[in-house]
């Protein structure tokens, strides 16, 4: 892998470490590069930097990455590097050696070494062992066959990953988190998945047995059969396996078994060095095990009778233990856990002890119809447990009020509706409630953070997310606490920062909003009179501002401004979508998605002269011709346009396509000639630059081939006229369309849509689709503009019509014509022989 | 002695833009024009997945990279903030309106 290269193994009995002469510091040496060791390093670092040399032992052949983020590495959502918490810079510059992909195998206490799997051996003052937890494997016949792993590491999600492409059906042994999360990656990476569980309830550990049952049902809606109460007898496969079967006799086939059915302690190596181990290795308050110069921290010890296999805790061990190791004896009392998660994106939360007993009291919300689950249990006044299912807002505030044995007996009768109601007031303040939070209430889950770290973060000067990001790491991995820590912002910095939208970008302390009424009131002309105007921090603005700047002074002054091309994205650059390989991809335009033998000819020619390896029917019913290089653009575009055809904008914040269906001319159900309009409708709006890409569709029929309830603007003709839809999109995020109105004739279609396309031109952010925009400002205000304002429509409508009377000059004419011709050309080729 | 290779005016590049330039069979080069016309010159691909840096928004002395936006330094060819990577530079100088840039075998040493 990506790191592997250069830390191969040394096979040499020696230290092949190089010790300047002069470096006569203790020498801390740390076996397991995983989260609890590295943090460990962090921690004493904050402490001491210089104090110990330091060297990290580390089994996989990585660096330092967030083993809880493997989940969305499953998913899809994230890639490896972004679950990277310290990169090689971070061992450089801190003069950490690191030793990855070589696991010790042994540790000499009388001689004070340790030696690794290569042979590897080196000195140490003080030893740190965080080799974590290895995966239980249940000891059924067959658990030995290729095909069946675990859910530890970077390794076993390859080999998912590597089955799900072949696809077919998984097994997944074990309904606990780490399960759960894999049967969840599975099914997203197209695999059919059977989670088997031995419990009756699924996350027994963390969940009681309704919020368990909301659990299963949800899963199984998305297509998992989860078979709990189910024991597995064997796994069977004839050289690899091919399925699992249960003790009843039920055979499940599977290409994949993954077992996920639990963790223990990795304490193998400080059993054999002779360390004290019971389920853990056992460690004090300072982590120092049995030996008082070898220390342990993480999942592999057990302190005080307690083994820890949640992140919170481990975090805590690694402050007592950087104390410790820096003279300070705070001491670790132990954690009391909660468990806030997503699991496969349902969010779940609990805390304490749910089991009840004497003198426990529950106080349950049930939410049917919103799938929310609440239980509180109570004691004696206090809160001793909480189940949250679908609902986890006020897990940490529950969490805190448990950990502080808070005296709630006041607002029992509202605990269960939260803190915004319980405290008063009944409306939601995020901001008081983050306030309420006691310091050492955790904010960031993933990283360990505390409300008390993020506030010092901030106070100490990082005045933005990006900055408390880039310091304390809170909201830096899964992002979930972002509103979170954004609130501390407000909390701590004053209303300033926290009213309105976040600022435009690093380059300005305006918003989009600002910059753009800025622009109008002042009638800024250019790039640079704006930035300078405004004072921006930078002298030439980023690629975030340049291209928003660029698209408001071109919406402001049509036909008045100079394009700057320099603050284009490529694509709108080079008038074609760059592909991956750096070739680009190229659609010309088909009005209302109609096309004749003479384009297909062309079209068929540039693909035959160009070798384009690969054309596709495109989702807005266009052809798109791939694999163009950047010199070739302008002579394929002389082809096409050749036969008449004008650049489709494929590759721009623009109108992209009108798709249309057969309508009243062909279809048996169509009720107005759909595809008629939508070629009028493309004539109309084609070549407008506009905040981001803009899709029109117009539908014969309430069927809606044309599926024009999912686009930017959506005509659905009926008997009577045309619905006009606006706000729809297919993307990520799939918005219906809000209903405009409805109007009679095909000229008040078009002028509506005229008018709508500009007034989201002129009133939408850059970069912000017509759905968000619309969810911001409200249905409610586009139909007063648009619909009410009947003076105020017909001139929204002349002012696009303006505009597009200098926007519809064809792009690829122009470069086909020689224009520009040094963005497609390299420089003078130099034929000088490479020697 | 590193020897030079006449490519070009400054002209020949837009300001904060970029043109590439192939010299034998080495990878193509490109080379940068800031807005405060600089030239800079590195290997025309992005360390993370390759992209053609010259395509890129260039702004202060960076480039941001067309495919996904990764900030690459123009004089070190490191990726700024949070992501890790280098691109290899080639030097590049300016003398009497002329853009030369470092032959073959510096760029291999670079490289």
């Amino acid at each position: 892998m990506e790191f592997q290269d250069g830390l191969a193994p040394a096979v040499d009995s020696e230290d092949i470490i190089l010790v300047p002469a002069d470096d006569v510091r203790e020498h801390l040496v740390v076996v397991g590069n995983g989260m609890a060791g590295c943090r460990a390093v962090e921690e004493l670092l904050a402490r001491d930097a210089g104090r110990y040399r330091v060297t990290i032992f580390g089994a996989e052949p990585y660096v330092n990455y967030n083993r809880i983020m493997l989940s969305p590495v499953l998913a899809g959502e994230k890639t490896f590097e972004q679950i990277v918490i310290n990169d090689r810079a971070w061992y450089d510059d801190n003069g950490i050696e690191l030793i990855a992909g070589d696991p010790v195998t042994a540790i000499d206490r009388d001689a004070k070494r340790v030696t690794a799997q290569s042979g590897r051996s080196v000195h140490y003052d003080k030893l740190l062992i965080a080799t974590g937890s290895d995966p239980f494997i249940i000891p059924v016949p067959g658990k030995d066959l290729p095909g069946v792993i675990s859910f530890r590491d970077m390794k076993d999600v390859d080999t998912m990953l590597e089955a799900a492409d072949k696809g077919g059906a998984a097994v997944v042994i074990g309904g606990g988190l780490l399960g759960l999360e894999a049967a969840h990656g599975l099914t997203l990476r197209g695999m059919k998945v059977t989670v088997i569980h031995l419990m009756d309830t699924l996350m027994e550990r963390q969940l009681d047995e309704a919020a368990g049952w909301l659990l299963k049902s949800a899963l199984e809606g998305r297509g998992q059969t989860i078979l709990t109460g189910a024991n597995t007898e064997a796994i069977f496969g004839d050289g690899k396996v091919e399925g699992v079967r249960l003790k009843d006799g039920t055979e499940i086939p599977a290409s994949l078994v993954v077992m996920a059915v639990g963790i223990r302690p990795s304490t193998a190596l400080a059993r054999e060095a002779g360390l004290e181990v019971n389920r853990g290795i056992k460690v004090n308050d300072h982590m120092v095990t049995s030996d008082p110069d070898v220390l342990a921290v993480g999942e592999c010890v057990e302190h005080d009778g307690n083994v820890y296999g949640l992140v919170a805790p481990l975090w805590d061990m690694c402050r007592s233990l950087a104390d410790g190791l820096t003279d300070q004896h705070t001491g670790y009392k132990g954690s009391v856990t909660s468990t806030k998660l997503k699991v496969a994106g349902l969010d779940v939360f609990s805390a304490g002890d749910f089991s009840g007993g004497e003198g426990c009291e529950d106080i349950v919300l049930r939410d049917a119809s919103r799938g929310v689950y609440k239980r509180v249990i109570v004691k004696d006044d206090r809160i001793v447990g909480a189940v949250l299912y679908g609902d986890t807002v006020d897990g940490g505030w529950y969490f805190d009020m448990l950990k502080r044995e808070e005296d709630v007996g006041e607002i029992r009768d509202l605990l269960i509706f939260g803190q915004a109601f319980a405290s008063g007031g009944g409306a939601l303040d995020p901001k008081a409630a983050v306030a309420a939070l006691s310091d050492d209430a955790e904010i960031c889950g993933c990283n360990g953070v505390s409300k008390g770290q993020v506030v010092s973060c901030i106070e100490a000067g990082n005045c933005s997310l990006d900055a408390v990001r880039a310091t304390c790491k809170a909201s830096a991995s899964c992002g979930s606490c972002t509103g979170l820590v954004e609130n501390l912002l407000a909390v701590v910095l004053g209303d300033d920062v926290a009213s309105g939208p976040k600022t435009m970008c690093k380059c300005t302390s305006f918003t989009h909003d600002d910059v753009r009424r800025e622009i109008v009131a002042q009638n800024m002309r250019s790039i640079p009179e704006v930035m300078q105007l405004l004072h921006w921090s930078t002298p030439d603005g980023c690629s975030s501002c340049r291209p928003a700047l660029n698209y408001y002074l071109l919406c402001a002054l049509p036909g008045e401004y100079q394009d700057d091309q320099q603050s284009r994205f490529v694509n709108e650059r080079m008038h074609a979508n760059i592909q991956k390989d750096g070739t680009y991809s190229v659609v010309p335009r088909m009005w209302g998605g109609l096309t004749n033998p003479r384009e297909l000819r062309a079209i068929a020619d540039v693909v035959e002269k160009y070798d384009a390896p690969m054309v596709k029917v495109t989702g807005g019913q266009r052809l798109d011709i791939f694999g163009i290089k950047k010199e070739d653009l302008p002579a394929v575009w002389a082809d096409l346009n050749a036969a008449g055809m004008v650049s489709g904008h494929a590759y721009g914040k623009s109108l992209r396509t009108v798709k249309t269906c057969v309508g009243s001319e062909w279809c048996r159900f169509g009720t107005q000639d759909s595809t008629g309009l939508g070629v009028k409708i493309e004539r109309m709006t084609w070549g407008s630059w506009m905040p981001h890409k803009f899709k029109i569709a117009v539908s014969g029929c309430p069927r809606n081939c044309a599926e024009a309830t999912i686009k930017d603007f959506g005509v659905v003709c009926v008997d009577s006229g045309y619905e006009l839809h606006v706000g729809g999109n297919g993307g990520i995020h799939v918005r219906a369309t809000d209903l405009l109105c409805k109007v009679a004739t095909e000229q008040e279609a078009m002028d509506y849509c005229a008018a709508f396309t500009q007034l989201y031109r002129e009133e939408a952010r850059y970069l912000e689709r017509t759905a968000p925009w619309i969810e911001r400002v409200g249905v409610d205000y586009v139909k007063q503009r648009i619909v009410e304002d009947e003076a105020g429509r017909e001139a929204l409508r002349a002012r696009f019509l303006y505009s597009q009377s200098f926007s519809q000059d064809d792009p690829w004419a122009e470069r086909a014509a020689g224009q520009h011709a040094e963005l497609h050309q390299p420089l003078a080729p130099i034929a000088i022989a490479a020697e | 002695m590193t020897d030079w290779i006449d490519i070009g005016t400054l002209a020949d590049i837009p300001q904060r833009g970029a043109r590439t330039v192939q010299i034998g069979g080495e990878k193509e080069i490109a080379v940068f024009r800031t807005g405060d016309d600089h030239v800079f010159a590195l290997v025309n691909e992005c360390p993370h997945k390759k992209g053609p840096l010259s395509q890129g928004i260039v702004h202060g002395h960076s480039v941001a990279c067309p495919l996904h936006n990764w900030n690459i330094a123009l004089k070190t060819g490191e990726a700024q903030g949070a992501d890790e990577g280098c691109t290899p530079t080639i030097a590049v100088r300016q003398e009497g309106g002329r853009i030369l840039i470092a032959r073959p075998t510096a760029l291999k040493a670079a490289a």
